[in-house]
């Protein structure tokens, strides 16, 4: 709108320029931590995301850790900063934390002294899960029961794995001190109860903050476009988009399927610069998505909250479950989820 | 069809009309209930749409109207599709003040639809005031109901030496110094 002449109007005009600047500076967050705190807004989510072409392609990827991984339910958590947290004393805390597990586990029975629960923790490092070098290695935690049976061959079974990561992070968290740690992403696959106890022994040896993630219908839809654009050569499973209406007494759920080369050719027309994605492309996308079921149902799925995306690279859903099912766009998956648990750390 | 005008009539004695626009039409109730609740000294009518244009058929009974308010859920984005839509149906004159945007639903950020930007946007874009309220709940909206009562006898002109043109000294934002 053109600034009228009259002087209350004058500042109006002068700050609408001002705003403009603001929205495209603050898309790279390449400045510390103290920029993003006064200058991030609730609810503020970047206008543009640039697709990380970087792959798991190092030399020392233990591939079966990796598909281990992969095709799993992985609870999310944010994580603030671990204070003096050692790669080197990973033993030593695969020690304390078993030790603390079998104790909580064994809190208000009654059970013979020398009595082994079986419980063995296990910390490991992920060697390839980083999106620059900067990146702190990931950490695998993992707790393996024996069999209670004596006839049984003493085998470990995995009963729960948590892993943290920070997948180029380090744009974002330029100014930590020095004793922190940034493993800003928690996955957790596995029984509650062991996550709430991993949870609260890493919150109290560390001095961190476990919180957490949810992703928000605006992230999901991010997820939606940005899954929907990367290629696949196997199998492409459908692109599925589950909706929650509000009704009384019981709401209500919208699932909407499409063919992924349909997505993916709807993308392709929708997307400009190949390897970038910006806000408007996302509305684009899905408000042709919405216009196709209102034309043919006369339902707005604008008026819904998107609940869960499923694509063939990954599934997400809004209390913060994800499942990732390919290898080679793993880190990209991560480098958003990381990028979202940074924004709610802040 | 037709354009909602600010000055093409001519305004009755002591009274003033306001138009709420928004797709959710109990919380429109709602916030209709809590501004006749409040106390004033003058005549109100509250019109209630769910888009403009309003039909043309009643436009020589209806009023002359002082105040839009515009109700945007942040948790739905067709809330915001159909604002957007209703604002090329009005005249220029309007905004020099006589609009405003309710932006409700922000409390739960995990369910927001619609990013910040774009509201902002719309604020800027049109000089209007974007006012953040929860009209979920009770003391929110009667917080609101006042606001909205204050800025209605401001734009009938009820207060002497007050024009709604001075409420863009509202949207100046500390953010921005």
């Amino acid at each position: 709108m053109d600034t009228p002449d009259s002087g209350g109007m004058t500042p109006l005009g002068r700050k609408t320029a001002e705003t403009g600047i603001n929205f495209t500076s603050t898309t790279r967050f390449s400045r510390g931590l103290t920029f993003i705190r006064t200058h991030t807004l609730f609810g503020q989510s970047p206008t543009r995301r640039i697709i990380p072409q970087t792959s798991l392609l190092q030399e020392n990827v233990d591939p079966q850790k990796i598909a281990f991984l992969l095709r799993k339910q992985w609870t999310l958590y944010s994580v603030t900063p671990m204070y003096k947290f050692s790669y080197g004393n990973l033993k030593e805390y695969s020690r304390l934390l078993s030790a603390f597990v079998a104790a909580e586990k064994q809190k208000g029975l009654a059970v013979e002294v020398g009595n082994d629960l079986g419980i063995k923790v296990t910390l490991s490092t992920l060697l390839g899960l980083k999106g620059t070098d900067q990146d702190q290695v990931a950490v695998l935690v993992q707790i393996a029961s024996r069999s209670q049976l004596p006839f049984e061959n003493a085998e470990n079974k995995v009963v729960w794995s948590g892993w943290f990561c920070c997948i180029s992070g380090d744009d974002l968290l330029e100014s930590v001190p020095e004793d922190f740690t940034c493993l800003s992403l928690f996955l957790a696959n596995g029984a509650e109860s062991y996550t709430a106890i991993v949870g609260s022994w890493f919150q109290k040896t560390f001095d961190c903050y476990f919180s957490r993630l949810t992703i928000s219908p605006l992230n999901l839809a991010w997820m939606a476009a940005m899954w929907t654009g990367c290629k696949v050569d196997s199998h492409m499973a459908a692109t599925e988009l589950v909706f929650s209406v509000p009704c009384i007494p019981q709401s209500l759920d919208i699932s909407y399927a499409i063919h992924s080369e349909d997505a993916k050719a709807l993308w392709d027309t929708v997307q400009k610069t190949p390897g970038e994605v910006t806000q408007e492309e996302v509305n684009l996308f899905m408000d042709c998505l919405y216009s196709h079921f209102h034309r043919h149902f006369k339902i707005h799925l604008s008026a819904t909250r998107l609940v869960k995306v499923s694509t063939s690279i990954a599934s997400a859903h809004c209390d913060g479950n994800i499942k990732i099912l390919h290898s080679k766009h793993l880190i990209g998956v991560l480098t958003l989820l990381t990028e979202l648990a940074i924004s709610q750390i802040q | 069809m037709s354009l909602v005008r600010p000055f093409d009539k001519l305004p009755t004695l002591n009274s003033a009309a306001i138009l709420l626009v928004g797709t959710d039409e109990s919380q429109q109730q709602q916030l209709a209930e809590a501004i006749l609740k409040e106390k004033k000294n003058f005549k109100i009518n509250i019109h209630v749409a769910t888009s403009l244009p309003l039909p043309a058929e009643r436009d020589h009974i209806r009023p002359r109207i002082d105040l839009i308010a515009f109700m945007i859920n942040m948790q739905s984005k067709h809330s915001l599709r159909n604002v957007e839509a209703s604002l090329s149906h009005m005249d220029a004159n309007f905004f020099l003040g006589k609009v405003c945007f309710l932006i409700t639903g922000v409390g739960r950020m995990n369910h927001c639809s619609v990013e910040m930007n774009a509201v902002r946007k719309l604020g800027n874009l049109y000089c209007s005031p974007v006012l953040f309220c929860e009209l979920d709940s009770e003391g929110i909206r009667v917080a609101t109901a006042q606001r909205l009562l204050r800025m209605l006898q401001i734009c009938a002109g009820h207060m002497p030496g007050v024009s709604a043109l001075f409420f863009s000294s509202l949207m100046k934002s500390s953010i921005d110094e």
